[in-house]
Order: C-alpha cells, then structure tokens, then sequence
C-alpha cells in the first residue's frame, strides 16, 4: 500500500454495510424446456444441464438440452411462422408487437436484473443499469424501424432473409439477445436463439415475454445447449443468416462451416483493445476509463480496454493512481449494490484467467492485484494488472476475456499508434487526450470499429458495434445494424 | 522497292509496387491470337510475386487510405481520361482477344463511364453512408466508413476491361489497396490498363496487377493473413467453397460476385464500394 498522505483509503476504518438485491421477487423455475413455436417443450431426449450461480457454485435451475433432431423442430417452426405470419404482416405491426415486447421488458427489469446477477454473476449496479435498460431500448429503437426500412436504403428494396439462426455470448446474456432478435424480428425474419450453456435463464424469461406478449408462435425459438447445439443451427440446410458473438476461434470455424453455402453471416468476434492515455490527458478521468475499460463485468467484455498504452511522462503516475483505485474496487457477491466487481461466469473462465497469469509472469512481466478480499465459494479474479510487458507477450496479444491489464508505455503518438493496431484484433479502442486535433487524429488511425475518446465501454441502441480485422464480419445497432439482416434489391 | 515496316511487339510484364517486372519465376504463358498467332508471352506470376504485391499494397494503405477524397475522385478522372486517350489500343487489344470490333469499342467507352462514375462518388459515398446517431446519454456519437484495407480481387475471366475496371474501380475509390489476378485467358488489357494507371498519378502499390493461372493462385488471394477482403467473379460452387474456407483463416470478408453482367448498369452503385468497407463508430463526452 502507499504510504502517499493523499492517497484515498477506503478500505481501512469505515466499511459498507451489506445491501444486497433481495430475490423474492424473482421466479425461476426448477426446469426449463426448448421454446419452441411458442411453448415451452421437452426436449426430444430428456437431457438437461445444470445453470450454476458462480458467486456460489449452486445450481439455480436445470435447462434442457437440444439435441440436432430438436434444432430441426425449432427451425421448422422458424420457417412455418415465416412463410405463414411473419413475413406476410407489415412492418408497422411488426413493430407493435416488438414494442410491447420492449415495454414488458421494462416492467420486470428488476426481476431480469436480479436474475442475470444469480446465472451469470455480474454486479446488480451494472445489470440494473446497463444490461437491462439497453436490452429493453434496443427493442424500443427497433419496433420503430420496422416500417421504415426503405428509408435505411437509398434506390434499393429490402428484402428479409427468412430464418436467422443466432447464437449468443454469456458475458451480456440478454443484451445480446436483445441485440441479436430485435434487428431481426424488425426486418421481418424469424428466429432461432441459442444462449450460452451457462446462462440461459434470462433468455427462458425472455420467453415468457414473447409468450405473453402475444408474439405468434415460431417467430422466436430459444434452443438451450452448448457447441453442438450451436453447430445444428449453423449447419442446418434451412437457416438463411447466422449471427454469432463469441470467440475469434468459434468465429472462424462458424466462418469455415458457411462456407459454400449462401447463408449470410455476421460475426462479433474477440478484441484486445488499446486505451491511450496521452500526457495531457485529464488523468484522473482517464483512470476511470482505465477502471471502467477493464474491470467492467469482470472483464468478461470483448471490446474490454485490456491494454494499456501510457505516454512515458506520465507513466508512474498513472499507474500509481490506478493502484490506487483498485484499492477501492469491492469484489464479491453480485447482487450486493456496493460490488463492483462480480463473479467470473464459469470455473472454465477462471482457469483460462489464472493460465494468462502464469503465463503472463513466466514471460518476465511484473504481476499487481489490489489487496481486496475474495469470498470462499464461487469463482473470482482480484483485479490484475501486468508492467513491463512488451508488443509480443501473449498478454498482449491474446483476448484473457477477465479483469487482467496489460500495461505499456509510449513516447511518440506515431509509436502508440503503432502498438495499438499491432494486434490481429480490431474491435475497440480508446483514447484520453486534451486536444481535439489529437483526439481525432487517433480516431482516424486506430484501426477499429468502435472508439471512444476520453470515454470507454458505452453501448446505445442507435450506435453500431463491430470489428475490424479478425474482431468480425458486418455491424450491428443502429441504422447499420439492419443491412445484416435484409437483402437489398435493386 | 515497297518497305514494310516491321512492328514492334509489346512485352506484357506484371505491375507490381508501381513497376513494371517480370515474375520473379521467370515463367510464362503464351497469349495467342484466335488464328494461332503468337501475340505475347504472358507473364506466368507466382505465389512470391502475390505476396510481394501485398506488401505492396499494405505499404500504399498509409498513404492512399489518408488522401483526401476530392484526391481520389480526382486521380479516378484522370485514369478515365488515359483510357480515352489510349481507346484505340484497347479496342484492338479486344479485337485480339476475339471481340468484335463494334462490342470491343462499346467495352471500351463502358470502362471509361464506370470510371467516371466512381470518380464522382469518391466525395458522395461517405455521406450516403455515414450517420450521427442520438445516443441516450451525453455524447457526441458518429460514425463513417473507412477502408477495410488490402483488397485481393480474383478478376472476372469473361470480360477482360469492363469486369477488371468495374472491380478495381469501387475498392480504390474508398481508400483501399488491391491485389489483382487478371483474366487468365484474355489478359493483354489488364497490363494495358496498368500502364494507364502507372500515367495517372494513382500512387505506386495502389493497384498491383498479376497475370498467371487462376488454380495456381486463387488459394493464396483468399487466404493470406495480410490481406482484409477478397473479391472473385467466377469459379464453381467447390471453388467458392474454397475461397470462403480459406478466407476464414484471418476472418476476411468475402465478396462474391459471380454471374454478373458488367455490361449493364446495374452493376455500378455504391455499395458496391460499401463492400470493401468498415464503418467505425466514434463516442466523445459533451460537456465542458
């Protein structure tokens, strides 16, 4: 600890009192079937898994798992809603009904929020206020395109694809699977989700909103599994368009899997995102940015700022200030209100966490956690940062996907430049600099889909999202978001 | 004594980082006029050639991608204005290549309009495209389209100066670099059409330009590392199963444009430049 007669020390003398979300408001159901064509069904071999809260390793439902032959049933229906309903009704009651839906969501936002803390273990503050509210508006913003499509388009007719198969990440379940139904559903596709194997209940609970939104059967189907579950939807001869968020790895072989066929595709693949602080920055506000880049949702974020490129001059201070702040980050139970910190989402994450720390020090970089307390149950990772690291460390260049920093220095803008972009990702990236000539001519040379510039880690509904280089294929949110999900006649 | 002037023969050479070599192989294909005349030996370009072409072009990216718009439009006007200038040569480089006259004339003036026609989207594309988008908080929020970087481009075999300039054209407009494999069997054009780029002003390694055998080459435009995006206009289903395998070694973007008519207008828009571009999304705090 420093021993700096101004440094902030809130973890010694006063402690937060516990203030914990209650969960008795919530429902969650022993198990969870396939919803398919607008029911919940068994699946065709009865095989379920179990939904584990990682804050405290104990099962909080049983979810069933949809073999090959159940993918196909809920393709099927995909397609009976698309020819039968979906395609045939307009936009603007498509829009309706995705309004109702966004409404609905609105109204058990708290039971969405508590319930995606339990199954995925990120902290309440953030799945209150940032998770569910942007799931719920994506759906808002939407509802409105749906019979404004042509508007999106100069001089060409859009056209929707059919079935979309979409399988999404467990870092942001139901954002994610408000990213992905939402655009589709206002383009007139229909839909098969499938939600990753360790959280899945806010997708069943989404469900239920479709159900009782009076969405018509097969317009949205939520198959439950992992991997295999995931190849059925891709491969299957009936779908039209795969949209995938999840690894660069799975990326590629999804990529390779299409092709040959005429299935569209987007991928929202990995990232490892450089945040530039240059010396005449607001330092303060850029250890924030640094704080929220990396440690938000545990670091389980693909456009996560997980390097750091600082100007030299300021370097010590920098990370002096950041030691610092991470004193006062609090890690432990996800639906405390003062967390900041919450679970890592699976004790398979936090191994491939703990090997980047091995490896990460055997390649001679020097290893910080703060100081904080863990829970004994439960997965969790300290906050982590890494000094002296250089461009080629796989720290540096591979996505950890958890709360690990990877620090660097710099002298010259073109020197930061050069370290930002030499990386085969492309997602994200961040700069913290006083001058607006400066600001945008780092904006214009990182090579990446998303910057934010004395900011980090904001998400809109109206902003689209998505990677250069090996972070992916196509955008989505925002106007730019729909083209993934129409074809365009002449 | 009548005196015939003996022509003299052009050597085709590939076009590579703003030169004029040889393949690097020493190789090469003849090119025979339709009565068995020996009309060129072709250069038979390799897999070292292609890779050296994309350092090529990934050294041009800097510079090309940063040239102002108005630039780009401009450097496109002035390639359609060579190619008017050399119009002869290239239709009775078709009439070589087994096209009539009256069709070789009307290719040649189609190449020359799309030029034309890219050259005045170079400053419209980004404003068709581009949005600001109304975030929920207190941040200024836009974004725009940027080049998606080196572009290989697997030229279409049926039409030798149309298809070749309705491709490049769109990919060099918005700021991107290009590989290109020209038509295997009727390639004189392409080298043809290089010399005009090289008489431009289009910086050097903007446009590299191969001539060689498809089979042997087409693995390697779509599955470099260092290259963002391939576009191919011909092959069979097990070839573009191939192409779309290959490409996802480094997640490039595929574009397939098969069975197009390059004759007809439809095949000129813009997003056929939206194509071969990324858009970037940029956030800024509002505030004092």
């Amino acid at each position: 600890m420093s021993t700096d007669s101004t440094k902030l020390a809130f973890n010694d003398g006063w402690q937060y009192a516990p203030a914990p979300e209650s969960i008795d408001h919530i429902q969650i159901d022993d198990h969870y079937g396939l919803f398919i064509n607008g029911e919940f069904v068994a699946p065709e071999i009865d095989r379920y898994f179990e939904s584990l809260n990682p804050a405290t390793e104990k099962p909080l439902s049983n979810i069933a798992l949809a073999s090959e032959k159940d993918v196909d049933r809920a393709v099927k229906a995909a397609r009976k809603a698309y020819t039968g309903v979906w395609s045939k009704m307009s936009g603007a009651d498509r829009g309706k009904y995705l309004f109702r839906i966004a409404r609905i969501m609105q109204e058990c936002a708290r039971e969405f929020a508590t319930i995606e803390s339990l199954d995925g273990g990120k902290p309440i503050r953030e799945s209150r206020d940032i998770d569910i509210p942007l799931a719920a508006a994506h759906f808002f913003y939407y509802a409105g395109w749906a019979d404004k499509l042509e508007y999106a388009f100069p001089a060409r007719t859009p056209v929707s694809l059919g079935v979309v198969g979409q399988i999404i990440p467990w870092n942001f379940p139901l954002l994610m699977a408000a990213w992905k139904i939402a655009p589709a559903l206002a383009c007139g596709n229909t839909v098969v989700l499938k939600p990753a194997e360790t959280t899945s209940l806010t997708a069943m609970k989404l469900a239920e909103v479709f159900r009782d939104a009076g969405l018509p059967p097969g317009v949205v189907n939520i198959v439950t599994g992992a991997g295999p579950t995931g190849a059925a939807i891709v491969n299957h001869p009936d779908v039209n368009k795969v949209a995938f968020t999840g690894s660069t790895e799975v990326g590629k072989i999804i990529q390779r899997s299409l092709a040959g066929t005429d299935k569209k595709y987007t991928l929202e693949l990995g990232g490892k995102a450089a945040n530039i602080i240059f010396a005449d920055a607001a330092i303060d506000e850029a250890v924030e940015g640094i704080v929220n880049g990396i440690f938000f949702n545990q670091g389980h974020v693909c456009c996560a700022g997980s390097r750091l490129l600082v100007q030299e001059s300021v370097a010590d201070e920098v990370v002096r200030k950041l030691r610092d702040r991470m004193e006062t980050l609090i890690i432990g139970d996800p639906l405390d209100k003062n967390t900041d910190i919450g679970a890592i989402n699976s004790a398979g994450q936090l191994e491939t966490i703990e090997s980047y720390l091995s490896i990460g020090q055997a390649e001679g970089a020097e290893m910080y956690q703060s100081d904080c307390s863990v829970p004994d149950q439960g997965y969790w990772c300290r906050p982590t940062i890494f000094t002296g690291v250089s461009q080629s460390n796989r720290i540096v260049q591979e996505e950890i996907f958890g709360p690990v920093l990877a620090i660097q220095t710099f002298r010259t803008l073109e020197e930061g430049l050069t370290k930002a972009n030499n990386t085969p990702y492309g997602l994200s990236g961040g700069v913290w600099t006083d001058k607006g000539s400066k600001v945008f001519k780092m904006t214009q040379k990182i090579r990446a889909g998303v910057i934010w510039a004395n900011t980090f880690n904001k998400f809109d509904p109206t902003s689209p999202f998505g990677g250069y280089k090996e972070s992916g294929v196509g955008r989505e949110g925002g106007m730019h978001g729909l083209g993934a999900y129409l074809k365009l006649e002449a | 004594m009548a005196e015939t002037r003996i022509p003299v023969a052009k050597t085709y050479k590939i076009y590579l980082g703003g030169k004029f070599p040889r393949t690097e192989s020493g190789r090469y294909f003849p090119f025979n006029a339709a009565d068995g005349t020996v009309i060129a030996n072709m250069c038979r370009g390799s897999l070292k050639d292609f890779r050296n072409s994309v350092v090529a072009a990934r050294s041009a990216f800097a510079g090309w991608s940063a040239s102002t718009a108005y630039l780009r439009g401009q450097i496109l006007y002035r390639i359609a204005e060579m190619l008017e200038g050399r119009n002869e040569q290239f239709v009775s480089e078709l009439v070589l290549q087994g096209v009539s006259k009256r069709k070789a004339v009307k290719e040649v003036e189609a190449s020359i309009d799309r030029l034309i026609y890219y050259a005045g989207w170079s400053d419209k594309y980004q404003q068709i495209f581009s949005s600001v988008n109304p975030v929920s908080s207190s941040h200024f929020n836009f974004s725009v389209l940027e080049p998606t970087g080196v572009v290989g481009i697997l030229a279409p075999e049926n039409s030798s100066l149309l298809g070749l300039v309705s491709n490049i054209a769109p990919v060099i407009v918005g700021g991107n670099t290009c590989v290109v494999l020209a038509s295997e069997s009727l390639p004189l054009c392409a080298i043809s059409f290089a010399e005009v780029l090289h008489s431009s002003d289009v910086p050097g390694g903007v446009v590299n330009l191969l001539t060689g055998f498809k089979d042997e080459l087409r693995d390697q435009f779509a599955s470099h590392m260092d290259v963002n995006a391939v576009v191919f206009c011909d092959g069979d289903a097990e070839i573009s199963k191939i192409i779309q395998e290959k490409a996802a070694d480094n997640v490039k973007h595929v574009i397939s444009r098969r069975d197009q008519d390059w004759s007809s207008e439809k095949s000129q828009n813009p997003y056929l430049i939206s194509e071969t571009q990324e858009t970037k999304t940029t956030w800024h705090p509002i505030g004092s």
